[in-house]
């Protein structure tokens, strides 16, 4: 069983909003400063989603992919840390500022290459753009079955049996392999690789791949291949001014907003 | 400029759901003398037609293997509905058919989609599409480089459709098969309002301290009304299993857009106002008197809930 795991590294999403800044000529996130890039929240999970069903099984493989910068490797060695075995990194200029539509055409070609895969692990959605759309175009360009939002997944045989969140409650799916799964946070924690686990994932092997390495031509992909086109990144307005509410004690306050509640028509 | 526009309809109970109604209105505004088309597939789908508010046509099919939703079945229905509308514009809900669906029919149609977008509008011809990004810190307009155009559109991103439905019907095929199987379904009771329907919504976070707290906020929404007030929670709390996930407000969970939303011990991190930053009003208690909540709230109590609750609940009795 070879499982992909697909990773990005992305702007911290905890960073304050006091420190989220956007350069507008660029239309582009202004690195906070002090605030290091991260790992992607749900590929974590996809990744311990993976981890699983390797260690259920005792004789698996798992693969995690990223397109990226040079300093993408931080995401690849943290999945590795926490038990992935290879790491690959598709990194080239002609990859920037493409969509969701070019960012899985890079990832299906590289997981193609490897050959072997029987299924493909990502986040429900990059925690950066949250647009959920790469686990789904990666299926698609493979020709293979998707399951998104999964808050389960096991391997029976050669079918992965995948639980997806719906908005009353969940469904019971079935599978078989190969397949793309995306998870999400409902299926739990990650888990915390420890000092021991890291130094090994040093010592794992990423590979580096280019545009041609994979047979891609650079007007396929980044921005020259990109269909959705960005016109303005911007901070919305939040509005409202709070009025803070006065009262000795917290009756007076609740007995206060009550009473503007009601002169406001609120309630 | 005339656009053609094909809504990919859902149906609730066999009528078209709230957010088909929703997205049939924002088309009838966006089409400036274009056609309005909708998509209908399951039972009653014929029939649902005729309260496809604002549509001039619909693609239907009422075979019931469409009414549990499988990608791999709606695709080939849906994208042939695009195809026989002409649509330069698709627009669906950010459901879970539009989750999967929109990728996958861009895909198919060698476009690309704009992913829960909270605005759709039409720029001197050329269709512009709002979405928030990085957890709703920011937002993004985009413009597509081909056709058609595909959107999935936030629920209550526009008022629902009102008046005649489609008069002219066409058949879409039977469902087909998939190779994803759906071999059960588990519906998380929710006792009361739904959050996304109440006027009044209270929402706890993990500032509650313990998941009995939230039994307090029961009380504070009955206090306010049971016909009125729901319960939410913020992802932090459903984290902890103090709540339900299917109750979970915010960007990975359900979006509410009620009259008054009380924040109670939510800091309001970014992606929880993603869900909950198209309340008409937002009122806050936080202990906290910087905490980033407040800069979205009318009112503010700082305060310790434990406190100012139950003397919530007391006023709200009073009537
Ligand atoms: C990709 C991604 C998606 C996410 N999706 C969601 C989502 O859908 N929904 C969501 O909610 N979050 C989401 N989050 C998490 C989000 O970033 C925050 O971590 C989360 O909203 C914090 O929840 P909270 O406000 O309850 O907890 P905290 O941030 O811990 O805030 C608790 C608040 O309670 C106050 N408090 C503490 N004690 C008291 C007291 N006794 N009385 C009054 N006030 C008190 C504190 O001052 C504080 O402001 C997401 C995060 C990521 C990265
Ligand atoms: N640059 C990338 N490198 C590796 N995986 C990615 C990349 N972009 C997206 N993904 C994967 O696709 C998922 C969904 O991304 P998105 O569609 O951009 O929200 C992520 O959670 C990742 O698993």
């Amino acid at each position: 069983m070879h499982i992909v795991v697909c990773a990005k590294q992305i702007p911290d999403p905890e960073t304050p909003p006091a420190a989220f800044k956007i350069d507008a000529a660029t239309n582009k996130v202004v690195p906070a400063q002090g605030i290091a890039p991260v790992l992607s929240q749900f590929d974590g999970i996809a990744a311990e989603a993976a981890l699983r069903i390797k260690e259920a099984g005792g004789d698996g493989k798992v693969t995690v992919i990223s397109m990226g910068g040079e300093s993408a490797q931080a995401a690849i060695k943290q999945v590795l840390a926490m038990g992935a075995d290879e790491g690959v990194l598709l990194n080239d200029p002609a990859f920037e500022d493409g969509d969701s539509h070019t960012t899985a055409k890079v990832l299906a070609a590289a997981i193609k290459e490897l050959g072997d895969v029987d299924a493909v692990f990502c986040g429900r959605q990059a925690a950066d753009w949250d647009m959920g759309q790469v686990g789904l175009l990666i299926a698609e360009n493979l020709g293979w079955p998707v399951t998104i939002i999964a808050k389960g997944v096991a391997l029976e045989g050669n079918a992965l049996k995948v639980e997806r969140v719906l908005a009353d409650g969940f469904e019971k799916t079935e599978v078989n392999l190969p397949a793309v799964v995306t998870v999400s946070n409902e299926f739990g924690e990650p888990r915390y690789p420890k000092l021991p686990q890291i130094m090994a994932a040093a010592k794992k092997t990423v590979t580096k791949k280019t545009a041609a390495d994979l047979g891609l031509d650079p007007s396929e992909v980044g921005k020259a291949g990109a269909r959705l086109q960005l016109q303005k990144l911007f901070i919305p307005e939040k509005g409202a001014q709070v009025e803070f509410i006065e009262g000795e004690t917290p009756q007076e306050q609740a007995a206060n907003l009550v009473a503007k509640l009601k002169a406001d028509k609120a309630i | 400029m005339p656009h053609n526009i094909l809504v990919v309809g859902e149906l609730d109970g066999g009528t078209p759901s709230s957010t088909t109604l929703e997205l049939l209105n924002g088309a009838q505004g966006l089409a400036g003398g274009g056609s309005v088309s909708v998509s209908l597939l399951g039972t009653g789908a014929s029939a649902a037609a005729a309260q496809a508010a604002g549509a001039s046509k619909a693609f239907v099919s009422d075979d019931a293997n469409y009414d549990t939703f499988r990608g791999e079945q709606w695709l080939p229905a849906v994208q042939a509905a695009v195809e026989q509308s002409g649509a330069d514009l698709v627009l669906m809900g950010q459901t879970t058919v539009g989750r999967e669906l929109g990728p996958r029919l861009a895909f198919r149609l060698n476009t690309a989609v704009a992913m829960d977008c909270v605005a759709v509008t039409d720029n001197g011809g050329t269709i512009e599409a709002t979405r928030p990004a990085y957890g709703g810190n920011a937002q993004a307009t985009y413009t597509f480089a081909t056709t058609p155009a595909v959107a999935t559109v936030r629920a209550k991103s526009f008022d629902p459709a009102t008046g005649g439905g489609a008069a002219e019907t066409v058949e879409l095929p039977a469902a087909g098969e998939s190779r994803v199987n759906v071999t059960g379904k588990e519906v998380t009771e929710s006792a009361g309002l739904a959050i996304t329907e109440a006027p009044i919504v209270v929402g706890g976070g993990r500032g509650l301290g313990a998941p009995e707290a939230f039994e307090d906020l029961k009380n504070l929404a009955a206090a306010i009304g049971t016909d009125k007030a729901a319960v939410g929670a913020s992802r932090a709390a459903v984290d902890l299993g103090w709540f339900p996930p299917s109750e979970q407000i915010g960007l990975t969970g359900k979006v509410v857009t009620p009259d008054l939303y009380i924040a109670v011990a939510i800091s309001g991190a970014s992606q929880h106002m993603a869900g909950c930053s198209g309340s008409k009003m937002i009122v806050a208690v936080n202990r906290d008197k910087d905490a980033n909540i407040f800069a979205f709230s009318k009112y503010g109590i700082v305060g310790d809930w434990k406190q100012v609750v139950p003397a919530l609940i007391e006023e709200f009795k009073k009537g």
